[in-house]
């Protein structure tokens, strides 16, 4: 299982900025080690986010996305106390979910 | 007068066809888009992901270094102020695959996402909008890379 996610919310106004910082190795299938074998594609695919319970944003990622990822974005209409959660899920099938509350 | 069997048969009928119009709120991931995110160029993403052939406007921006000394993270933001945009696109044109990164927008975010990339060579960066109807909107940079971040 995957290391936890950093997750920073910050309200301003009626928005929220959301900062992720994600632990994941996100190797992109086109790397070979040193004894010349290519290492095989495993990279975060489906990433969500919720506040309070509802989704809000989801996307999707490609290979090309860097190792241990950031994302940030900015939810509309979230105030201070308000849960945000973040769910990612990898090639592999894992999958994680980690909440920070805004403030 | 309805019978309860009458009723349930109804309810019935209504739950299938909220289900035929994908009226029922989505709450799992949706099927990740693969063909997408095998596409080698800018173009073939916007066909697989059903956009029409894009427009460079200046309601959306494309956001990153002019150049990148570590090609392995390169901070790329994209966000436009069109109206109506539901997707969003990261890509990097001259990576193996072009597609880094798609944001489904709805109305409670914002339409302003940054994540970083890898590059594997100095490329031209493209953020697209894509509205509702199809349309796409694009913005491109170039970055130049000083060393590769795929391999090598």
């Amino acid at each position: 299982m995957a290391d936890p996610m950093r997750i920073r919310a910050q309200a301003a106004g009626d928005k929220a900025t959301v900062r992720v910082l994600m632990s994941h190795e996100m190797e992109s299938g086109q790397r070979k080690d040193a004894a010349g074998n290519t290492v095989p594609a495993w990279f975060i695919q489906e990433v969500s986010a919720t506040l309070n319970g509802k989704v809000v944003l989801t996307g999707e990622w490609g290979p090309a996305v860097s190792k241990n990822p950031f994302l940030q974005f900015t939810i509309k209409g979230a105030k201070a106390g308000d849960k945000v959660g973040v769910t990612w899920k990898d090639s592999k099938g894992d999958t994680r979910t980690d909440e920070a509350t805004v403030s | 007068m309805k019978n309860r069997r009458d009723v349930l048969k109804s309810s019935a009928i209504v739950a299938g066809l909220l289900a035929g119009t994908g009226l029922f709120p989505q709450y799992a991931f949706a099927a990740y888009n693969k063909g997408a995110f095998e596409a080698k160029t800018v173009a073939e993403v916007l066909k697989a992901l059903g956009a029409g052939a894009p427009t460079e406007s200046k309601d959306v921006t494309i956001g990153g270094p002019d150049i990148a000394e570590n090609g392995a993270v390169v901070p790329l933001t994209a966000s436009t102020t069109i109206a109506g945009v539901k997707q969003v696109l990261i890509l990097v044109e001259k990576n193996p695959a072009a597609l880094v990164a798609r944001y489904e927008v709805t109305d409670s975010v914002e339409a302003n996402f940054a994540t970083r990339s890898k590059m594997g060579q100095s490329s031209d960066v493209y953020a697209v909008a894509i509205t509702g109807d199809g349309k796409a909107f694009f913005a491109k940079k170039e970055v130049k890379v000083t060393l590769g971040g795929c391999g090598g």
